[in-house]
């Protein structure tokens, strides 16, 4: 119980820390911060992980682990790749 | 070594937010999203090192083949997608993304519950079983657990009926029916009242089977009724909630990254889910149960006719630019359909080259997305500093000589200002009416989405030219091209 404390004020902190970081990004990059935070949400990808590691002895559990990773990964390859390729277009005149 | 792989957590959560920091400014954004990527790749490496430390303390299976299998598929998909996809196609990814991102938090909630339930024999002590691993607590494991697949398995399916919409697999119209509203509520009381059955006694495997199925379904439920140009709430709010899902996973899986970041990714989608809703002057609830552009639609579209709108032909529009010594470009989902982003572009560096001020005015919910028409005018090389928001532009209208809008309508409606009893009263839009001389690149007369009359087309300053959008521009760009061959003669 007093863990699960623990990770609610983290959380409430965080959920502040994000509202402060975010209303900073002007609007002209909301595309990249919504394609990046696909990436970022890919997050998911390391529980995934530690649940293909202990899930042994459960082949449906693995199994579910297994095809998390993929999707979690699918949005972390794809998500950072396809943003950096917008933010590379954002250019002022004169620049390369 | 456990240590170390805190460590490296630490550090990746830093990374994340220096990442989600650097990308308040466009100059520092790229720079921004390589740190947030290495923020990832340290996140990995400290979950493979606690994989190897926890594992040689019980087991010596670490599941890497699985793991990597699943890297691999992902990279696989992703990176080929990541690179193929049009700029005109990013709603539809990102929507795609979104879904991945619930679909993955549901996964880990189930093989979490599934791993306990296999542990604990006959599936009778589930409880004890999640006690180890989840919160602390068991009945806060198998709530997190049920939370992490509610909301993943909702953003899954509606973020695919987003993305057929947004793909025009699926009609982009709302899709209404008689008590949806009623339909949906019920699902709702009755998933939220599994969910306290199931955290109460999570030995009940066959309830959170059944959920997964209902929470299925409910993603269908709540986003077939939200119109194509609604979109952009949508997308932002599943955006949210596939943060939302990650950091319900990080609950039940006992992994503070996933909550942290999970919160940030959270955050972002609200912000957004906010701007948009603002930008178009309603509330999320009424975007969310209206079907807006249905009904109201059909009651506004009986309006009163204005009178008659004047055309013009893209060679007398041009001598009206050519004098021109300052043009606004007002971009809108037409500009994304018709590919004309480049075209654009060409002329507003010809209206350039002729001594002609040019700006590109961004209404925030102009296209599919928050901020679309900016990574399209990106795309076709235009300076980013020419791209104007709407609050930027709009003291300045009054000034300007030519506003060319492209494929918007609702956002330069002048009727969200004056009329009262229009459904879109209270918009915020862009001022074109306001310049001088107003183009309205258009393939016809039809209403706009919301099939609302708009007014702007019947002022005395404002000029349809009627055709595909990126023929216009090319035809206007041709006629500049001649003058300059003529001059040069």
């Amino acid at each position: 119980m007093n863990q699960f404390q623990d990770y609610a004020f983290l959380f409430v902190l965080a959920m502040f820390l994000g509202l402060e970081l975010i209303s900073k990004v002007p609007s002209q990059l909301h595309t990249p911060l919504m394609s990046g935070s696909n990436a970022i949400s890919g997050i998911t990808l390391i529980g995934a992980m530690s649940l293909a590691s202990v899930s042994h002895g459960s082949p449906l559990a693995l199994f579910l682990a297994g095809f998390g990773v993929a999707f979690a990964a699918i949005n972390v390859f794809g998500g950072y790749v396809v943003t950096d390729r917008m933010l590379e277009m954002f250019k002022k005149k004169g620049e390369k | 070594m456990a240590a170390w792989a805190t460590l490296l957590f630490v550090a990746a959560g830093i990374c994340f937010i220096l990442g989600l920091k650097l990308l308040a400014k466009t100059h520092t954004a790229r720079r921004g999203n390589l740190v947030s990527a290495l923020g990832m790749l340290l996140a990995v490496a400290g979950t493979f090192l606690e994989i190897v430390y926890e594992g040689t303390k019980t087991h010596h299976d670490y599941g890497f083949t699985w793991i990597i299998l699943g890297l691999i598929a992902g990279a696989a998909v992703g990176i080929p997608f990541a690179r193929l996809v049009k700029m005109t196609g990013m709603p539809e990814m990102v929507a795609l993304f979104n879904g991945f991102g619930g679909i993955a938090s549901l996964l880990v909630g189930w093989s979490q519950l599934h791993t306990a339930v296999a542990a604990s024999g006959d599936g009778t002590d589930v409880l004890s079983e999640l006690s180890h691993t989840g919160s602390g607590s068991g009945y806060m494991a198998a709530a997190a657990i049920f939370l992490a697949m509610l909301i993943g398995g909702v953003t899954f399916t509606g973020s695919l009926v987003a993305f057929g919409k947004l793909s025009g697999r699926l009609t982009s119209k709302p899709v209404l029916y008689h008590g949806q509203n009623l339909i949906n509520g019920v699902v709702v009381a009755a998933i939220l009242a599994a969910g306290v059955f199931f955290g109460l006694d999570p030995d009940a495997y066959w309830v959170f089977l059944v959920s997964v199925l209902v929470s299925l379904f409910l993603g269908v439920a709540v986003v077939i009724p939200i119109g194509g140009a609604d979109m952009p709430v949508v997308i932002s709010l599943l955006n949210a909630y596939s943060g939302l899902a990650a950091c319900a996973a990080g609950f039940a899986v006992d992994n503070k990254l996933l909550i942290v970041t999970g919160a940030l990714v959270g955050a972002s989608g609200i912000i957004l889910t906010r701007i948009m809703c603002k930008a178009m002057n309603r509330s999320l609830a009424n975007v969310l149960f209206s079907g807006f552009g249905a009904g109201e639609g059909k009651a506004a579209a009986k309006g009163e006719a204005q009178g008659e709108a004047k055309s013009m032909t893209p060679e007398d529009a041009y001598f009206i630019l050519e004098a021109a010594r300052s043009v606004v470009f007002i971009p809108g989902y037409g500009m994304a359909v018709a590919q004309a982003q480049h075209a654009v572009r060409e002329l507003a560096q010809n209206l350039e080259a002729n001594d002609c001020e040019v700006k590109f005015a961004i209404h925030p919910v102009a296209g599919r997305m928050p901020g679309h028409m900016n990574v399209l005018l990106a795309e076709a090389n235009v300076s980013y500093d020419q791209l104007i928001e709407m609050d930027d532009i709009n003291p300045q209208m009054e000034m300007v000589d030519v506003a060319v809008v492209i494929g918007a309508n609702d956002v330069v409606n002048p009727a969200a200002r004056t009329e009262k009893d229009s459904p879109i009263y209270g918009m915020p839009i862009i001022d074109a009416d306001k310049a001088r001389t107003v183009f309205v690149l258009k393939r016809s007369m039809a209403s706009g989405f919301a099939g609302i009359p708009n007014p702007l087309f019947f002022l005395d300053n404002t000029y349809m030219i009627f055709g595909d959008a990126k023929k216009t521009l090319e035809a206007l760009v041709a006629e500049f091209k001649d003058a300059l061959q003529d001059a040069a003669v």
